[in-house]
């Protein structure tokens, strides 16, 4: 029993990984650390990817002329060449829109967002300037 | 030399927005900037009406990308359902561009408006990319593509008002899980099939029985590309970022944004895992129907207390969202292609009214709601007529386009659900009047306020106003031509059965 869960190992890290990130995703009220759940979170669809394409004793796919040789499927390898790009650009936009919500708000807590939002919603004539004004007093 | 261009049509009603959004960035020129972006629109709406002829003779056109024949290379799948979204989105492209040349200055710094342009047109690409692929691992880029752009576009919306930025951070964060939900659902499906390319998909999947991972990876996907399509629990994102986006980008992202996802779904359920019918079936009436129910009431409901009115109109598009995917729940052949009838319909609708509303605040600098905008329809009365027309046209009165959709979609939902469906249907387009009268009371009856300022109409902002409140009633008129594709396109979805 045990030895068959351990046979899927990669699975089971895959899984733990997948579910803390999400969790931190979820739970998380800092707009940071939110991102750190997200990167968490791809990175274990990657390594799900390439558990996929393993094969015991299989080498990387370069031919080198023995019939004999056992291949890992190179195909997610590239697949997820691609997902990490997307994953890249995905987190430098975060990244950038908390750099631009730090400098606004002077916070990057969601709870101190959302009061300051709920003032702004109350008076919604007075310009951002002067709202910012009173929340640096 | 043309010859040779018309065979790569299929890619290049994707690349040419595509490129042209890299050049566009080169431009620190505004309003050159805006012509090239005005110029690559008209072509790409151009290309999707030439393809949309050729399908008259040919039911599927598909292009091998980079001469790799499928099912190994990427494919590019035009037939009579992807054309449906990509007539909607370069038309509603098109329109919204016309549109943004007096919009963009007023709410984006002018240093920035040519890298908005890029980005603009960057978000067009991907989604006609989205809806043209017949890769589903290629789907998931262009699905990043388009999210990122609109993002960023949302977030153009900060000079205007700061909440801006947490709407554009929430929508790429619960984008970002979506997608990556997608991912692993073609993960699990590639990890038993050994294929990416839908049509091959389709065929392997057909001798895989019973499997857990083809149910885990069918779960993955359906719900990755329900947080896109902001079906109702799952809508949380959409309020915020269409009204803290800059008009312009609304009126894009409301018409479109949601309908291309919408149509992924569609195929994902219809095409993809159409041998697997028992676990399609179950999807549809236990989880999509009930969802749809509670989205037409919940996004109407919220719709009537709310005061602002972008967020109203949002509000309004999630219960919009929510008669397609009922009409695809139904799963008969005249009630997906209500849904399609809709899905065309409501583009008109909300592109409408998005700009008539957007054209009113114009004039003045503040945000959009009841109480700023109250009386100034008498003031703009082309405007104000436009708005009228889209406004009946939501609400599914005769003569308009709306009519057609709801018509349809009651009566596919009688003849294969029971009647109470239908009533349900009919209540809740009788509970839209209510916020939609809300708005013309206040447009229109309500005393102006004082210190307006005075206010003139300008012909660019209502002459793709006119042209989409003329196709409402139009097809309001003569359906033949949006009914005649719908059911093609549900022959090809639901044919395979």
């Amino acid at each position: 029993m045990i030895f068959s869960a351990m046979g899927i190992w990669n699975y089971w890290v895959v899984f733990i990984l997948m579910m803390i990130g999400l969790f931190i995703v979820i739970d998380r009220k800092n707009l940071l650390k939110k991102i750190v759940g997200l990167t968490i979170f791809q990175t274990s669809v990657f390594l799900l990817y390439i558990t996929f394409g393993k094969i015991t004793g299989g080498t990387a796919p370069i031919l080198t002329g023995s019939s004999l040789t056992v291949y890992s499927n190179p195909l997610p390898h590239v697949l997820i060449l691609t997902a990490i790009v997307v994953g890249v650009a995905t987190t430098a936009l975060g990244l950038a829109l908390v750099v631009r919500i730090n400098s606004v708000y002077g916070s990057i807590e969601e709870d101190d967002i959302s009061a300051q939002d709920l003032i702004d919603y109350h008076d919604q004539n007075t310009p951002i300037e002067k709202t910012r004004e009173k929340y640096s007093k | 030399m043309i010859d040779y261009l018309l065979i790569h049509f299929p890619i290049l009603i994707v690349v040419f927005p595509l490129m042209m959004a890299l050049i566009v960035v080169l431009i620190s020129n505004n309003f050159l900037s805006w012509l090239v972006c005005l110029i690559t629109t008209f072509i790409t709406f151009l290309i999707s009406i030439f393809l949309f002829n050729q399908l008259q003779d040919v039911s599927i056109i598909s292009y091998a990308l980079g001469n790799w024949l499928p099912p190994i290379g990427i494919e590019y799948i035009i037939d009579h359902v992807s054309i449906i979204p990509i007539i909607i989105i370069s038309g509603i492209g098109f329109l919204a561009t016309i549109f943004a040349y007096k919009i963009m200055p007023t709410e984006i710094d002018s240093n920035s408006i040519s890298k908005t342009y890029s980005l603009w047109l960057l978000a067009i690409a991907g989604l006609l990319g989205l809806v043209t692929t017949g890769d589903a691992f290629n789907l998931f880029v262009f699905l990043e593509i388009s999210s990122l752009a609109s993002v960023t576009l949302v977030a153009m919306g900060a000079k205007k008002d700061r909440q801006a930025l947490i709407a554009a951070y929430n929508y790429l964060i619960i984008g970002a899980v979506g997608a990556t939900f997608y991912v692993i659902g073609v993960g699990l499906l590639y990890a038993i099939t050994g294929t990416l390319n839908m049509n091959d998909l389709t065929e392997r999947l057909a001798d895989i029985e019973n499997n857990r991972a083809l149910i885990a990876g069918f779960g993955f996907m359906i719900l990755g590309i329900m947080i896109k399509a902001a079906i109702f629990p799952l809508h949380i994102w959409l309020p915020r970022a269409y009204a803290y986006a800059p008009s312009a980008v609304s009126i894009l992202l409301a018409a479109t944004a949601t309908k291309a996802s919408i149509y992924i779904l569609a195929r994902i359920l219809f095409s993809i895992f159409s041998t697997s019918e028992e676990l399609v079936n179950y999807t549809l009436t236990y989880i999509i129907l009930p969802l749809s129910i509670c989205a037409m009431f919940a996004g109407t409901i919220m719709a009537i207390y709310e005061k602002d009115i972008k967020r109203l109109l949002a509000h309004s598009s999630i219960a919009q969202v929510g008669y397609i995917t009922l009409a695809f729940s139904v799963g008969t052949k005249s009630s997906i292609a209500a849904g399609f009838i809709h899905m065309a319909n409501h583009a008109m609708i909300k592109g409408g009214l998005f700009m008539a509303i957007t054209s009113m605040g114009y004039y003045i600098q503040k945000r959009i709601t009841l109480d700023t905008l109250s009386g100034i329809g008498k003031q703009m009365p082309i405007t104000f007529f436009c708005f009228i027309v889209c406004s009946l046209s939501l609400a599914g009165l005769p003569l308009t386009a709306g009519f057609i959709s709801k018509l349809y979609l009651i009566k596919a939902s009688i003849s294969s659900e029971g009647l109470w469906l239908g009533f349900l249907i009919l209540f809740s387009s009788a509970l839209s009047l209510v916020y939609l009268w809300k708005m013309i009371e206040a447009l229109w009856l309500n005393s102006k306020d004082n210190n307006q300022p005075k206010v003139k109409e300008s012909p660019i902002l209502y002459s793709s106003l006119l042209v989409i409140t003329f196709l409402n009633i139009y097809f309001g008129l003569d359906a033949s031509f949006i009914v005649d594709s719908s059911f093609n396109a549900a022959d090809m979805l639901i044919g395979r059965r």
